[in-house]
C-alpha cells in the first residue's frame, strides 16, 4: 500500500512499488484524463506535476513520488494559469483527436507558472517532449501566448 | 434559391433509437447516464435518426461517423443546427450505434463506416433535410398551440416565436408536442446566402471534454470485473505460436489467466501494467515456417527491378511509348517510399464483454458495420447483437478502418478463449503497447515509382509514362471486388492515373508484386501519399529542364482544371511566388516550391518556403495552403485540418520510415518512429476557396501536396532532387 496525495486529498493504492504512476492513476484510482502513449518517456502525453514539477508519470514509479503532491488534468482548473491555458485552448479550438492534450496542457501551465511571457523559442524548448500526431502545434504556440496575455 | 426536397425518413422507423439507453458505467458517464434517464420518462422528439430534442432543450446530433480529430462531430453537428436554427450552445453530440440500416456511409453504399474523407459530404444533404425536417415539426406544434398560422411564425437561435401574439417557446418546451406532429412529406432547405452558422465560426464540441481529461476514449473504460490483455505478438507477419512457457507470467500477483490465440499470446490481469508485467516474462517459441522473412532492402532492389519492366495499364492516352523511342529530351526519375506506420497517440484497444445473447464492444469505431460482421461470425450471432459503443479515437489516421478487423478481431479472440470459465463474462479490454502497435502492421505500403517523359525543344512535355511498384491494399479484403479493377488497385494508382495536365502521350502502369506478407492499409491520404511526391517533384524538374516556371508550366497544363488552377493561383499569389526569398544567414540556402493535388474532391495547393543548412539539415519555414473543398462549412476546422495535415506529412517526409529485417520490424517507438515536434512545425497559413460546390472532404486532402512543395523548394534551394523519403538530407550538405 503507497500512500499518494493526488489532487490535493490523500489516497492509498495498493499496486506494487515498481508500478509506474500513470498506471496508479489511471486503473487504480480511475482518473483517466493522463495518457498512455509509450511508456518510455518520449511522448509527454502522461505528463503531470509532481510538487509542481512536470513529470512523465509513465516512467515514474510509484514508490519514487510517495508523499509528494501530484496533480493531474482533472484538476487544471484549479489553479488561475491552469484557468486560462484551458481557456485559450477552447477560445483557439487547439485540440482534434485530444488524446495527448492533457500533457500538452500539463505543460504549457508549467511553463507559464515558470515564465510570463514566453517567446516562440521558449515554448518550442519546453513543449518539444509533448508530441502531437495531429500535428497541433501552430495552435498550441497560439494558444500559449493567448493565456500569457489573459494573465498579465 | 430553395431546395424542396423528398423526405424519406419516416417516424414509424426511428422509435426506440437507442441514444438513450446505451448503458456507459464509465465513471465519467454515470452522473450524465442517471440524469438521462430520469428524464426519458418523456419520449424525447426524434424526427430522424439523426436528431434528438428532449424536454430540458438540448438538441443532441447523432453522429454516425467517427471523432478521431477531424472535427466531424461540430462540422456534422453545424449541419443539422443551421436548419434547425438551433443556438449553438445547446448543441451537443454523441456517436451512433452500430446499425448500417440507419447509419450507413451514403459514399460506401449499404456500410456504416467513416474514410475517404466523406463524412460531410454523404452527410450534408441527409443532414440539413434532418434539420429542417425538426424545424417544421417543431413550427408546427407551435402553429397548434398559439393558433396562428405556420407561416407567420420564426425560428432563431434556438426560440420559436410568433411576433403578433408575441409568443415564444423554447425548442425543449415544444419538442413533446412536435414528437406528435407527421414528419412533412417534403422540406424546404435555406438558401445559402441566409446561413449563420455554416461558412462562420462555431467552435468545436469536442474542446471541452479534451481539455479537462474528461473525454472518454476506449483506453479510458473501466467496467466492473473488467481484465486487462496485452498480448505477445509473433515478431514475423504470419507467424505462430509453436509453444509457450507461462509459468513466469503466472507467478506475477495480479495475473489472472494466460491464453493463446492465433499468432499471439495473451496475459489478462485486473490493471494494464500486470498484464505487461505478465506478457513480458512469456517465453514463447514461435513457428515461423509461413511467416514473411524478407528484409526492406531487398523488397526495394526487387520493386526496383520491377520498376523496368512493364505493368498493368492503369491509364493510356495516346502512345507514351513510342513518343519516349522518338526525338526530344529525356528525363527520368525513380523514387523510393518506406512502409509507414499511423502511429496514432492512442494505440489500439478494444473492450469487448459477452452478454447473455450477445457482445458489447467499446471503441473508437470508423468500419463499424465490417467489425460488426466479423464478430457476428466469430460468435455466430446475428450483426444486430453486436452492439457497438461509440468512443472517441486518440487518432487513427485510417488505421482503425481495418480491413482485416485485426485488432478487435484479437480482443474477440481472447474473449472466446476465456471460454465457460470463471471469466466467461468478464469484460475484456485489449491494450496494445506503443511497441506492439507499432509493429503490428497495417502500414501504408512500401512504393517504388519509375518517372520518364519526353520534352520538345519549347519545353513542352510530349510524353509521361510513369510506373508504380507496390502492395495493394484492397487485396484480400471486402473492398477487393469494388476497388480492383483488371488487377489494378484503384487505391495504388490514385493520383498518378487521375493525373490532371494536358499531356498528349500518358501511360500509367502498376506492378503488385506476389508473395509479400506484410499488412498494409490506408494511410491519411492512401495512395496520394506517394503520387503525389513523385508526380510534383517530376513536373517541377521538368519544368526547370524545359526553362519554365513551375506555376507557369502547371497553369498551362490545367486549362482543362479550373478548380486545380484557381487554388494554385491562389497560393501562389498569396506566397508572393516569383519575389525573391528573404536570405537566410551565413551558409544557409533557402528556396521556395510549389505543388497542386487533388484528393477526395477536394483540391489543395500548397507553396512551401524552406532554409537548408550547411550541413544539410531542412527547416521548413512557412506553408502556404489554398483549399477548395467546396462549400466551407466550419472554416476554422478547415484552417485546423490544413495545419495538422502539414505536421502529418512532414512527419512522414522527414523521419518517417518502418523497415524491416529478415522480415522483423526493427522500429518500436517513437526514438526510432518520431514525428515532427514543435520545433519542426512551420508557420501555416491556409487561405479557402469561396465555393457553392457541395462540400467535399478536409480530414486527408491537406497532406499529399506538403513533401513535393517541400522537395521543390529544397531543390530550388540547393539544385538536389530527392527521390527518397524519408528525405536523405545529407545529400544536401554544402
Amino acid at each position: 500500500m503507497i500512500q499518494l496525495t493526488v489532487n490535493g486529498t490523500p489516497r492509498r493504492v495498493d499496486v506494487e512499488p515498481d508500478t509506474p504512476l500513470l498506471w496508479a492513476l489511471r486503473d487504480t484510482l480511475l482518473l483517466t484524463g493522463t495518457k498512455y502513449g509509450c511508456g518510455t518517456g518520449l511522448c509527454g502525453a502522461c505528463t503531470v506535476h509532481v510538487n509542481g514539477q512536470p513529470t512523465r508519470s509513465c516512467i515514474t514509479p510509484v514508490a519514487d513520488v510517495a508523499g509528494k503532491k501530484i496533480t493531474t488534468i482533472e484538476v487544471a482548473d484549479s489553479s488561475r494559469v491552469g484557468r486560462a491555458v484551458q481557456e485559450a485552448w477552447r477560445k483557439l479550438d487547439v485540440v482534434q483527436c485530444g488524446y495527448c492534450q492533457s500533457g500538452q496542457i500539463m505543460s504549457a501551465v508549467s511553463l507559464l507558472n515558470t515564465k510570463k511571457h514566453p517567446t516562440d523559442a521558449d515554448i518550442d524548448a519546453a513543449m518539444a517532449g509533448n508530441l502531437c500526431r495531429c500535428a497541433t502545434y501552430v495552435r498550441i504556440r497560439a494558444a500559449i501566448h493567448e493565456a500569457a496575455k489573459a494573465l498579465a | 434559391m430553395n431546395n424542396p426536397i423528398q423526405n424519406l425518413s419516416r417516424r414509424g422507423f426511428l422509435q426506440g433509437a437507442a441514444g438513450l439507453t446505451l448503458g456507459l458505467s464509465l465513471p465519467a458517464f454515470a452522473a450524465k447516464a442517471g440524469a438521462a434517464a430520469a428524464q426519458a420518462a418523456v419520449a424525447p422528439f426524434e424526427p430522424t435518426p439523426f436528431l434528438r430534442i428532449g424536454a430540458d432543450n438540448t438538441v443532441t446530433v447523432l453522429s454516425k461517423h467517427l471523432e478521431m480529430g477531424q472535427g466531424t462531430y461540430t462540422g456534422l453537428a453545424t449541419i443539422v443546427a443551421e436548419e434547425l436554427d438551433a443556438a449553438w450552445p445547446q448543441v451537443k453530440v454523441e456517436g451512433a450505434p452500430a446499425d448500417a440500416k440507419r447509419f450507413n456511409n451514403l459514399a460506401f453504399g449499404p456500410m456504416q463506416g467513416t474514410g475517404g474523407s466523406t463524412a460531410m459530404a454523404n452527410s450534408w444533404d441527409q443532414l440539413r433535410q434532418t434539420g429542417a425536417t425538426a424545424r417544421a415539426m417543431l413550427v408546427s406544434a407551435a402553429a397548434k398551440r398559439w393558433n396562428v398560422p405556420a407561416a407567420e411564425i420564426t425560428v432563431r437561435e434556438g426560440v420559436v416565436s410568433h411576433a403578433a401574439s408575441k409568443r415564444r417557446a423554447t425548442f425543449g418546451e415544444l419538442a413533446e408536442a412536435a414528437a406528435a406532429e407527421a414528419v412533412p412529406a417534403s422540406v424546404t432547405l435555406k438558401d445559402p446566402k441566409d446561413f449563420r452558422l455554416i461558412g462562420k465560426h462555431a467552435n468545436r464540441k469536442d474542446s471541452f471534454a479534451k481539455t479537462n481529461g474528461s473525454a472518454q476514449f476506449t483506453q479510458d473504460v473501466h467496467l466492473p470485473g473488467m481484465l486487462v490483455a496485452v498480448v505477445a505478438h509473433s515478431p514475423r507477419f504470419g507467424g505462430k505460436v509453436k509453444s509457450f512457457d507461462a509459468s513466469k507470467a503466472k507467478a506475477i500477483k495480479g495475473v489472472i489467466d494466460v491464453v493463446a490465440i492465433p499468432g499471439a499470446v495473451a496475459v489478462l490481469a485486473k490493471d494494464t501494467w500486470t498484464a505487461k508485467k505478465g506478457r513480458d516474462a512469456l517465453t514463447v517459441e514461435w513457428d515461423d515456417s509461413a511467416a514473411f522473412k524478407l528484409g526492406t532492402d531487398e523488397m526495394r532492389a526487387s520493386y526496383q527491378a520491377l520498376g523496368q519492366t512493364p505493368g498493368l495499364v492503369a491509364r493510356k492516352d495516346g502512345d507514351a511509348n513510342a513518343a519516349l523511342a522518338g526525338a526530344g529530351k529525356v528525363v527520368s526519375a525513380s523514387y523510393d517510399f518506406p512502409y509507414l506506420a499511423h502511429a496514432a497517440m492512442e494505440p489500439m484497444n478494444c473492450v469487448i464483454q459477452r452478454t447473455a445473447d450477445g457482445l458489447d464492444v467499446w471503441n473508437g469505431e470508423q468500419f463499424q458495420t465490417v467489425d460488426q460482421g466479423a464478430l457476428a461470425a466469430m460468435f455466430n450471432l446475428p450483426p444486430e447483437k453486436v452492439n457497438i459503443h461509440m468512443l472517441y479515437a486518440g487518432g487513427s489516421f485510417g488505421r482503425r478502418a481495418s480491413t482485416k478487423v485485426d485488432y478487435i478481431r484479437e480482443a474477440a479472440s481472447i474473449v472466446k478463449a476465456l471460454g465457460e470459465g470463471a471469466h466467461a463474462k468478464a469484460p475484456v479490454k485489449l491494450v496494445w503497447m506503443r511497441e506492439d502497435d507499432m509493429k503490428a502492421g497495417y502500414y501504408r505500403p512500401m512504393f517504388h515509382h519509375r518517372l520518364e517523359a519526353t520534352l520538345d525543344a519549347d519545353g513542352s512535355i510530349r510524353a509521361w509514362r510513369h510506373r508504380l511498384v507496390g502492395q495493394s491494399i484492397a487485396k484480400g479484403s471486402p473492398f477487393e471486388g469494388f476497388m480492383i479493377k483488371d488487377g489494378v488497385d484503384g487505391l495504388s494508382v490514385e493520383g498518378a492515373a487521375t493525373l490532371p495536365y494536358a499531356i498528349p502521350n500518358l501511360q500509367v502502369e502498376l506492378h503488385t508484386p506476389a508473395g509479400i506478407d506484410v499488412p498494409v492499409l490506408w494511410w491519411r491520404s492512401v495512395g496520394s501519399t506517394h503520387t503525389a511526391y513523385s508526380t510534383e517533384t517530376f513536373l517541377d524538374r521538368l519544368a526547370v529542364e524545359g526553362g519554365q516556371d513551375p506555376v507557369a508550366l502547371r497553369l498551362k497544363l490545367l486549362a482543362s482544371h479550373p478548380r486545380h488552377a484557381a487554388v494554385l493561383r491562389l497560393a501562389a499569389d498569396k506566397a508572393g511566388w516569383g519575389t525573391p526569398l528573404p536570405k537566410g544567414k551565413a551558409g544557409e540556402r533557402r528556396g521556395r516550391g510549389v505543388a497542386v493535388h487533388e484528393s477526395f474532391h477536394s483540391f489543395v495547393a500548397q507553396v512551401a518556403e524552406v532554409t537548408v543548412a550547411a550541413d544539410g539539415s531542412v527547416k521548413v519555414d512557412r506553408i502556404v495552403a489554398a483549399v477548395d473543398c467546396g462549400m466551407a462549412i466550419n472554416p476554422d476546422n478547415i484552417r485546423s485540418q490544413i495545419e495538422g495535415s502539414v505536421g502529418f506529412a512532414l512527419s512522414a517526409a522527414l523521419h518517417g520510415e518502418i523497415t524491416l529485417k529478415d522480415g522483423v520490424v526493427e522500429q518500436g517507438n517513437f526514438g526510432e518512429y518520431a514525428p515532427i515536434r514543435i520545433n519542426e512545425m512551420p508557420r501555416v497559413d491556409v487561405h479557402i476557396v469561396a465555393s457553392a460546390e457541395k462540400p467535399t472532404g478536409i480530414g486527408e486532402p491537406g497532406v499529399p501536396p506538403v513533401a513535393p512543395a517541400v522537395a521543390n523548394a529544397i531543390a530550388a534551394a540547393t539544385g538536389k532532387w530527392l527521390t527518397r523519403m524519408p528525405f536523405r538530407t545529407d545529400e544536401l550538405k554544402a
